[in-house]
């Protein structure tokens, strides 16, 4: 039998519900379980109603429960909202002394707001409701004070460490362990967000130049490496619009750094034109791109997969590019590192897409293995290996001119955004710009060898394919378990390369089973177009734009409706 | 070693005969030699437009940039390999009408490199539209009713924060060569605006038009290039007489400056090493 708890937090914007649910997943997680944990936030700094979602199990979990045990709710609005979705048994805890008048066996009151006070300060009421949401279920208080005395510093610490124990005594002495747990397990695991992942990844890999400007959802990635700047010797440049962050990154891309931006698709927009630019000039960049819903401002602070044709395409022209998904936090850890890897040793541009709900939801995850983190800077010119003066753009067998750097002795590096010749400089006669479109595209040939393969859950003889892309991995994987446990044949495939796409893989498994749902969170099924552009086969598309994420519970609901 | 103008000789310009671009030309490569920069050591970066071509007509390390883009590539660059003399080159729609919000941000933040606009109030290679800088009431392809009143890049330079902010004409070697070479060796964002007359689509700013007006600051002894408001009120003064030559000038940290550990070597020397970021696992147990 699986050990699985879900809880919710509740409240305001400024009300702490963001640091309760954090360091909620964090007690989970140091107590041995997988935990999973997303937030829905609206765009305001203060006010309006927040929430943020944990769910942990002694089994790998990288998805949403709809059904709550634990709501932790800060005001009364939260009660309102999502008191239907507590389960039976399951228990609201909020401050009865701040919200009267209410009954029912589903509430627990705790007077968060005067415990907090009488601890010191009733900023802490959050801290007594996660004292009390830990007590409930019987947590080691010695890991809860250890976990808040290394999160708030001296003094602060200790104040939260006695609002805690008074919400922990309080569910203690009245009915406390309603549902109680037991440890998981003595695993470390971290515990992290895209957004982390993907900055511990981008200076694992060595990127040493970031441009920029703030976007929700990615501004994180950007705020991370500017945080550990001076320790790694990186400069972050927060750019005054995205056209200069792009432009920046190019220019520094030229020079021989590494170099990437971080931003969502309406900065993406701004973008586009210098991403032409790394395609002609062939200079490496690494782009991410956190899609939320659009057009224009759209939902600022939800979720999507509305952009996946745009990135397929965006620019003018046309040139080799990657583009990858990732599915989780090691995904967007892994794919950074090969991002800047492919993007130097076939010098061309590497976006990532990601979205709100991956950038900003916590996973578990082994510990990522530097050492496992290799370098390719790709072929670096060498004036004894050839002959003659430095051409950047060379004609090659593989369409990969060496590299030289501005200010090498040897080399005279001339890079344009005309159409040029081998030594950079601008041409028009049609000869010359055929055999550089060749050149640029022949890279396509060798980078198809290195591609991320499908993720492939479920045997071969599945009747059902459910295919997705990105952060709905752990989702669907969950959904089909589920009908698999209940005596379905289902397969999961899912992709974390886009670009070049792996025709064949889909293809064969889509030929296999009867029927292929592809599940996605836009209106006009993007991978379901790219996949019958790319195989000429055909699939039913299972599609959300409400822009919040999708749950099993969904998935399965919309599945049935199909039968 | 010493550098010569053979070091500097490039391709053949493809501008029109008269052009003003071969003034600047001839102004850059002087400059260059005077100062005896290695070509290995230079990066010139440009935009689009008949300025933008520059670079390929002498030698150096060159980006070819975008319309109105010179500006952030050439900063990431600086920022990415302080050992480079970085030099801007853009037009006057290149410059202050695609890039007029680099333009304004990259004097704020003070980067260390050096911007030549070759101003010739008109659109040159979309063969005679309205610029940012055409004179009011001049009337274009586009302007039949004449252009709204210009954009002035000196004031907005000062006003923005850049370090050193100076007007030159391109039918004036000397005078160019050593604006451009004061602004190679400012230490900052140094602004130089060139008056460059257009022979194809421009007939009323000419060589002569400019050549009639034009006045050198720095024979006025009472004109110090060190007040900000002295300097904002000179960079209004246009029409019957233009000055050129060094309207402002300060000596402020640099952008590149904020980043110390760059002292400490180039980024584009500063090696790889992926295990060095293990340190950054533990705050996520």
């Amino acid at each position: 039998m699986t050990a699985e708890i879900n809880f919710m937090v509740g409240g305001e914007a400024g009300q702490g519900v963001q640091s309760v649910g954090l360091l909620l997943a964090k007690a989970l997680a140091r107590w041995g379980y997988r935990v999973y944990a997303d937030q829905d936030y609206e765009s305001r700094v203060r006010g309006g109603h927040n929430f943020f979602r944990i769910r942990a199990s002694d089994v790998p979990v990288e998805a949403v429960k709809e059904s709550v045990d634990i709501l932790i709710a800060l005001n009364k609005e939260s009660i309102d909202l999502h008191r239907r979705e507590i389960r039976d048994g399951g228990v609201i805890i909020y401050d009865g002394e701040k919200v009267p008048g209410l009954t029912g066996n589903d509430l627990f009151s705790v007077p968060f707001d005067r415990l907090g006070r009488e601890a010191g300060d009733a900023v802490m009421a959050n801290t007594v409701a996660l004292g009390a949401a830990l007590g409930l279920i019987g947590y080691d208080f010695s890991l809860l004070n250890e976990l808040l005395t290394g999160f708030f510093s001296g003094e602060t610490g200790a104040k939260n460490v006695k609002a805690a124990d008074a919400g922990y005594q309080t569910v203690k002495m009245f009915g406390g362990g309603r549902l109680k747990m037991t440890r998981a397990g003595d695993t470390k695991r971290m515990l992290l967000n895209g957004n982390e992942a993907m900055a511990v990844g981008a200076i694992a890999a060595g990127c040493k130049f970031m441009s920029a400007y703030p976007m929700t959802p990615t501004t994180a990635i950007m705020e991370y490496l500017a945080a550990h700047a001076a320790e790694f010797g990186l400069v972050v440049v927060p750019a005054e619009d995205e056209i200069s962050a792009m432009n920046m990154t190019v220019g520094a891309g030229f020079t021989g750094v590494r170099a990437m931006t971080a931003t969502s698709g309406g900065g993406f927009c701004l973008m586009v034109e210098g991403l032409g630019l790394a395609g002609i000039t062939e200079t490496p960049v690494v782009v991410v791109e956190g899609q939320r819903p659009g057009p224009a401002i759209g939902l600022p602070t939800r979720t999507e997969q509305g952009d996946l044709e745009f990135i397929l395409h965006a620019s003018h022209g046309e040139f080799p590019r990657v583009v990858f998904a990732p599915g989780n936090v090691e995904d967007s850890f892994d794919l950074m590192v090969k991002a800047f890897n492919l993007a130097e040793k076939y010098q061309i541009p590497v976006l990532i897409i990601t979205d709100h709900n991956l950038a900003n939801s916590y996973f578990t995850t082994e510990k990522f293995d530097l050492s496992k983190v290799t370098v390719d800077r790709g072929i670096l010119y060498d004036k004894n290996k050839s002959t003659g003066e430095y051409k950047r753009y060379a004609y090659t067998e593989s369409g990969i001119s060496p590299r030289a750097f501005p200010g090498d002795r040897n080399a005279l590096v001339v890079a344009d955004s005309d159409e040029h010749d081998e030594a950079g400089h601008l041409i028009e006669d049609a000869e010359t710009r055929t055999r550089m479109m060749d050149k640029r595209f022949k890279k396509m040939e060798d980078l198809k060898k290195e591609m991320v393969p499908p993720k492939i859950y479920g045997g071969e003889n599945a009747e059902t394919l459910l295919i997705g892309w990105g952060s709905t991995c752990g989702v669907i994987r969950e959904s089909a378990g589920i009908l698999n446990k209940a005596g379905g044949n289902y397969a999961h495939l899912h992709l974390t390369q886009i670009w070049p796409f792996p025709a064949d893989t889909v293809a064969e498994r889509m030929k296999k089973a009867r029927q292929t749902y592809v599940i996605e969170n836009n209106f006009t099924g993007q991978l379901a177009g790219l996949i019958r552009e790319q195989t000429g086969l055909a699939s039913v598309s299972i599609l959300k734009y409400d822009g919040r994420p999708f749950t099993p519970d969904i998935i399965l609901r919309e599945l049935r409706k199909q039968r | 070693m010493t550098v010569t103008m053979e070091d500097y000789s490039g391709l053949v310009p493809a501008w029109c005969s008269g052009c003003g671009n071969f003034g600047i030309l001839a102004a850059v490569k002087k400059a260059l030699v005077e100062l005896n920069i290695d070509p290995h050591d230079l990066l010139l970066v440009s935009g689009i437009g008949q300025a933008g071509k520059l670079p390929h007509y002498t030698r150096g390390n060159v980006f070819n940039s975008l319309h109105g883009r010179p500006v952030p590539p050439a900063v990431a660059a600086k920022l990415c390999n302080r050992d480079l003399k970085v030099i801007a080159f853009s037009g006057d729609g290149d410059g202050y009408g695609e890039g007029g919000n680099h333009f304004i941000h990259a004097a704020r933040r003070n980067h260390d490199i050096t911007y030549l606009v070759h101003d010739n109030q008109i659109y040159g290679l979309t063969k005679g539209q309205t610029s940012p800088t055409s004179d009011f009431g001049f009337v274009t392809k586009t302007t039949p009713q004449g252009a709204p009143p210009p954009f002035n890049p000196l004031s907005i330079a000062i006003a923005a924060g850049a370090t050193f902010v100076a007007r030159s004409f391109a039918g004036d070697l000397d005078h160019l060569s050593q604006m451009i070479k004061e602004g190679i060796n400012h230490k900052g964002f140094a602004l130089i605006d060139i008056l460059q007359p257009c022979v194809s689509f421009n007939h009323k700013n000419t060589h002569a038009w400019y050549k009639e007006r034009v006045y050198r600051l720095d024979g006025d002894r009472s004109y110090r290039p060190i007040d900000k408001f002295a300097a904002f009120q000179k960079a209004q003064e246009w029409g019957e007489k233009i000055p050129i030559g060094v309207f402002y000038r300060e000596e402020k940290p640099t952008y590149e400056s904020e980043f110390p550990w760059l002292e400490k070597g180039t980024l584009v020397s500063s090696p790889i090493e992926p295990i060095k970021a293990e340190k950054l696992l533990a705050e996520f147990f």
